[in-house]
């Protein structure tokens, strides 16, 4: 067999605008031909009558956990499940342990990535060495290392030296590269276990405002004008980060924006009932914030959809709610977030979701081989059924943590069939859920 | 009865009147010279405390010894399995292992007994959960006033202090609006936020503009550690302009009470004097603690022929 043939799927692929049924033909690894194909003998022929076919997900921002907890997820781990999501590249956040600071850390990871073979793993490279936010890493060697890290974060925490900012800012302008800030105020998010509101007020939990992010977003922004910098701004989460993104871009700065699959889906009302496994960070807002957060992905303010995927081992999330580290798991349920929660209301369509979750990301890390479906591209390809629904089970998930609040929802949107580099890398990721 | 007291949420208008009319029969029979009854015998009890406690456990685990239950006392410090890295839900279901009936929860982590009333079989009471709640403390509180004015409807209730940080302040404010009293929440911005608004509550910065109409001043314990946090420049300053004094008192309707859910931080928020005045009924409070107590360990325990009974 020298390949696959996609028959009678409708191929989705914004780069191009292409929205039309056809088929498409992987052979050696690379997309052969798009179109109407009779002449495909020896390829195994793969029926996506009613299925999307679509450029593979690209997650701008996934914590594989490895180095240093992979009790909780392993670099060969998070990239079954994200195959298994239809995600053909992730980017490793960098704050493992130790901290991919250096070129050598980086360059393992992206090694990992490479022999376990089931996603491309973007490395990220911290900004600061052990991402202290004090001394700069070593970001040129990073730069130049195998990993050619093009995104820049502290990611977990904000940076809040605004002088460390302009200076990183600065420095990374030599190389084209991405100062991507995880948008906190320490000092005003101190002991935050939730969003700050009357939800929180009732519950006697301490808030975190939606200030913490939105003075550290404009910050930024103002660095990034004075500095030329390009600038993206990790899981927006508030109505007022999405407006200052969308003024900076009206402006013509170099800006992008990611929001995560949970702050679209749910709100701080999912926490009356203290679930450690609903804390995250950023917190979960309020309904004005979602409706701003969607709209935000609608007009193409917020460019990615990204996961923030933070595997928890179950006996740091089973404690006390104020002791539960934030974070939950989202490779696996991002695309049935993203058709139940956008495309089933009537907010985005299949191919703005596809944009979202492969093209403009792909095209915000540079990364040539993703996020398109082109003659002659490698065979990078999710296939999706828009209409089939299937019920959240975290047991059944590849991820090695289990740290979901959507178990037992039902979702729409189901991953058919995952190919990375010509190879399939997921078939049916939740068929045997069907009888559930 | 609910098996689970762990918020006033879930206590309706005649869930409270039930709680609090049973206290009252209860307190009757205790005032006799054999005080215990024989309701839960057989029935185990266990105090499980994170948190310091004197009052709230004493008041506890009197109440279950009166009613014959077995008492068990878990304080969660350096002596305990805690100390050496026991989980709470290993915790307890450790305690559920040795068939408990009930646990009575005490947490400086918001939520924590409703995360262990999923955990485990035996009923779950909430004796404070970090700025939460403490709805036994709320209870009793209602119970004092009631106690007073016969009826909670439209009775004027001022809390001051710090209310941000208060789980009695949470407890009593959805305690007395579900009794129909009208309450006002009375501090600095920084203690008393404007979210408040939201549980049915009025807010004022001033307790000198609020003083002289209400029937309850019920005044929360300021912590000294609210100062190191800025919330407030000193507690001298703290004292004067939101302080209880003889001053504001002498403007107080001759039957307003003065509350205190204590320890009192004399000088603070309440001054000496004014803590021993008759209107005040901070004793009285601890006293009808331990019928409260007693009460919903009955109604929650006793089962529905003691109920009955």
């Amino acid at each position: 067999m020298t390949g696959y043939l996609i028959a009678g799927g409708r191929v989705v692929d914004p780069s191009s605008g292409q929205d039309a049924t056809a088929d498409v033909l992987i052979v050696d690894g690379k997309v052969a031909e798009i179109g109407s194909i009779s002449d495909a003998a020896d390829a195994q022929v793969i029926d996506a009558k009613g299925l999307i076919v679509s450029p593979g997900f690209v997650d701008m921002h996934t914590h594989l956990r490895e180095p240093g907890r992979e009790d909780e997820e392993t670099i060969a781990s998070a990239s079954a499940a994200a195959a298994a999501g239809g995600f053909t590249a992730v980017c490793a956040m960098p704050n493992t342990d130790p901290v991919a600071d250096s070129a050598s850390i980086v360059e393992k990871v992206w090694a990992l990535g490479r022999e376990v073979g089931l996603v491309q793993v973007v490395p990220a490279g911290a900004l600061s060495k052990g991402q202290k936010g004090e001394k700069m890493a070593d970001i040129g060697e990073m730069i130049q290392s195998p990993a050619k890290v093009r995104l820049f974060t502290d990611d977990g925490h904000g940076v809040q030296d605004s002088l460390f900012v302009r200076r990183t800012m600065e420095y990374l302008v030599a190389f084209d590269a991405i100062y991507a800030e995880h948008c906190e105020d320490a000092a005003l998010a101190a002991g935050g276990q939730m969003h700050e509101g009357d939800r929180s007020m009732s519950l006697g939990l301490r808030g975190v405002p939606a200030a913490a992010e939105e003075l550290m977003a404009a910050r930024d922004i103002e660095l990034a004008r004075l500095t030329g910098c390009r600038l993206h701004l990790l899981h927006i989460s508030t109505a007022g980060t999405v407006e200052l993104v969308r003024k900076a871009k009206a402006e013509g700065l170099r800006v992008t924006a990611e929001a995560t699959p949970h702050h679209f889906s749910i709100t701080d009302s999912a926490l009356e009932n203290f679930d450690p496994n609903c804390k995250v960070n950023p917190p979960l807002r309020t309904d004005d914030d979602v409706r701003a957060v969607i709209e935000g992905l609608r007009d193409g303010t917020i460019d990615a959809i990204a996961t923030d995927h933070a595997p928890h081992a179950l006996e740091e999330k089973d404690q006390e709610f104020s002791y539960a580290p934030p974070g939950m798991v989202g490779l696996e349920t991002a695309l049935g977030l993203a058709i139940t929660k956008l495309v089933e209301p009537g907010h985005l369509s299949i191919a703005e979701v596809v944009s979202r979750m492969s093209t403009q990301p792909a095209a915000i890390l540079g990364l040539d081989q993703q996020g398109r479906l082109a003659r002659g591209a490698t065979a990078n390809i999710c296939v999706f059924d828009p209409a089939a629904t299937w019920r959240v089970e975290p047991s059944s998930f590849r991820s090695l943590s289990r740290n979901t609040p959507f178990r037992g929802w039902e979702l729409t949107g189901k991953v058919v069939h995952t190919f990375f580099e010509g190879r399939e890398t997921s078939r049916d990721q939740v068929a045997e859920l069907e009888s559930a | 009865m609910h098996k689970h007291l762990l918020s006033m949420d879930q206590l309706s208008a005649e869930d409270i009147t039930k709680i609090l009319d049973t206290a009252s029969s209860l307190r009757q029979m205790t005032s006799r010279p054999i005080k215990k009854l024989p309701t839960l015998r057989g029935r185990t009890v266990c105090n499980l405390f994170y948190e310091a406690s004197t009052r709230t456990r004493i008041s506890f685990e009197l109440a279950a010894k009166r009613l014959s239950a077995d008492v068990i006392n878990f304080a969660a410090d350096s002596k305990s399995s805690v100390a050496k890295g026991e989980s709470f839900k290993d915790t307890a279901w450790t305690l559920e292992a040795m068939g408990v009936d009930a646990i009575v929860v005490r947490h400086g982590s918001s939520g924590a007994p409703e995360q262990l009333s999923r955990w485990v079989q035996a009923s779950v009471l909430n004796a404070g959960d970090g700025a939460h709640e403490h709805p036994t403390q709320a209870l009793l509180d209602l119970y004092s006033i009631r106690e007073h004015f016969k009826d909670l409807e439209g009775v004027k209730v001022a809390i001051v202090g710090d209310i941000v940080h208060s789980r009695v302040a949470r407890s009593n404010v959805k305690g007395l609006v579900t009794m129909g009293a009208d309450v006002t929440l009375v501090g600095p911005p920084t203690l008393v936020p404007q979210q408040a608004t939201g549980w049915g509550a009025e807010v004022s910065y001033s307790l000198d503009d609020v003083i002289s109409d209400v029937d309850v001043c019920y005044l929360l314990r300021v912590q000294k550690e609210r100062q190191a946090e800025q919330l407030f420049p000193s507690l001298r300053e703290y004292a004067a302009i939101w302080g209880l004094d003889s001053k504001r008192v002498a403007k107080m309707k001759p039957d307003a009470l003065v509350m205190h859910p204590g320890p009192m931080n004399r000088g603070v928020e309440i001054a000496a004097d004014v803590s021993e005045l008759p209107r005040s009924i901070i004793l009285d409070q601890v006293a009808n603690g331990l019928a409260i107590r007693m009460s919903l360990l009955y109604l929650m325990l006793g089962g529905p022929e003691a109920v009955s009974a």
